[in-house]
């Protein structure tokens, strides 16, 4: 039977990975290739790289991060941040990643999630969620945890499902105080 | 030298990654001139079966593939890459390659599909050289929505079970077949790849 698995997600920046405490006051914790070799050998059954402050200018960068990471690990990797087009998709997969994070991207533009899933499979579509707790709901929270979407995390979730998530990848905000995820 | 057969779809970069780790010779490529002189061939493969067949006959693989191996090249197809080596997939109602006699499925259970994730592997033949070091009910990383059904149940090497217990492993003569991805399965599925390139170099 399926079991449970133990993915260590890496938040990075700039080629950097770093922590920070419901996404803001990031410091520095080292290189993402030597990392995720670290989490490898120790065990962990997959990997997820997401780039918090995707822009243009850190594509590359990210995508040689996914190119030497690719060579070093044994096992599967998502990568995820800034991608809202099928060709950032495409790129990010062309350099190793086993699977593609959306978030910003797709809630904007929920048709990602279904171009992406007829072009690469519904297996490397992974809706990556931010959640934050208003009031009596759970709510959507874009921008790298800037905007509160208003919209119930629930809902998204059924609406990405249907139009082709393989895999949910859901944070909540308010326990990343103590660097967790849910 | 192994020639992974490029045939137009993902998931390549990551075969030819594990066989550069383990200090295997390989080359991805749809060449004629390479695959007829490869000492093994690894058909690899994420996506569809009608898709899949589509790309090999496009470029003519798929009569060169079926010559080299009935003449004895070893093979081994990974998850899709296995699958299309059967007779017919009902993905799509196509034919597929005929070296081994079977069929491909969709799952009939119940549960989410594609089975995304890790799941153990029941060794039921451990005779052989490919299940060398390999422990009862290991985790491979599997990625699939279709099953193989082999008709010669003395093919199956291993099973696992999601709703339903189906083949994971097989091998027929030259040819293994696995539905998970052991280039992504960590130590113990490096371990059986090296097994499995062992075994070819063997049969050279």
């Amino acid at each position: 039977m399926l079991t449970k698995r133990i993915i260590p997600c890496l938040d990075m920046t700039e080629g950097k990975v770093v922590k920070g405490i419901q996404f803001v006051n990031f410091r520095d914790a080292g290189d993402p290739v030597v990392l995720a070799k670290k989490y490898d050998e120790q065990g962990a059954d997959e990997l997820v790289f997401l780039d918090i402050t995707a822009t243009v200018d850190n594509r590359n960068i990210l995508l040689d991060v996914v190119k030497r990471t690719a060579k070093e690990v044994t096992i599967p990797f998502t990568v995820g941040g800034g991608i809202r087009t099928k060709k950032d998709m495409q790129l990010v997969l062309r350099a190793g990643a086993d699977k593609v994070g959306v978030n910003t991207g797709a809630f904007k533009r929920p048709a990602l999630i279904s171009e992406c899933a007829q072009s690469f499979g519904t297996q490397c579509v992974v809706l990556s969620l931010d959640a934050k707790r208003i009031g009596n709901q759970w709510n959507v929270i874009i921008d790298g945890g800037r905007t509160d979407t208003g919209m119930s995390a629930i809902e998204w979730v059924k609406q990405a499902v249907k139009l082709g998530a393989g895999e949910i990848l859901l944070t909540s905000i308010d326990a990343r105080w103590y660097e967790a995820r849910i | 030298m192994i020639a992974i057969i490029d045939y137009g779809i993902n998931n390549l970069d990551s075969v030819k990654n594990a066989f550069d780790r383990l200090e295997v010779d390989s080359i991805v490529t749809s060449d004629f001139n390479i695959i007829s002189r490869a000492n093994g061939l690894i058909l690899p493969g994420v996506g569809t079966a009608i898709e899949g067949m589509r790309n090999l006959k496009k470029l003519r693989i798929d009569k060169l593939l079926t010559s080299e191996v009935r003449n004895g090249k070893p093979l081994l197809g990974i998850c899709l890459g296995m699958q299309l080596l059967m007779d017919w997939s009902e993905e799509g109602n196509v034919d597929c390659l005929g070296l081994i006699d079977g069929t491909i499925e969709k799952f009939t259970n119940k549960l989410k599909v594609p089975q995304i994730g890790w799941n153990n592997v029941k060794i039921s033949n451990f005779e052989l050289p490919i299940t060398n070091q390999i422990a009862q009910n290991s985790y491979f990383y599997f990625v699939h929505s279709y099953i193989c059904k082999p008709t010669d149940a003395n093919i199956v090497v291993g099973t696992t079970t999601y709703g339903q217990e189906y083949c994971s492993i097989m091998k027929q003569d030259n040819i293994v077949g696995v539905q998970f991805h052991p280039e992504k399965s960590g130590k113990v599925g490096f371990q059986l790849l090296k097994n499995i390139i062992n075994y070819f170099i063997s049969l050279c």
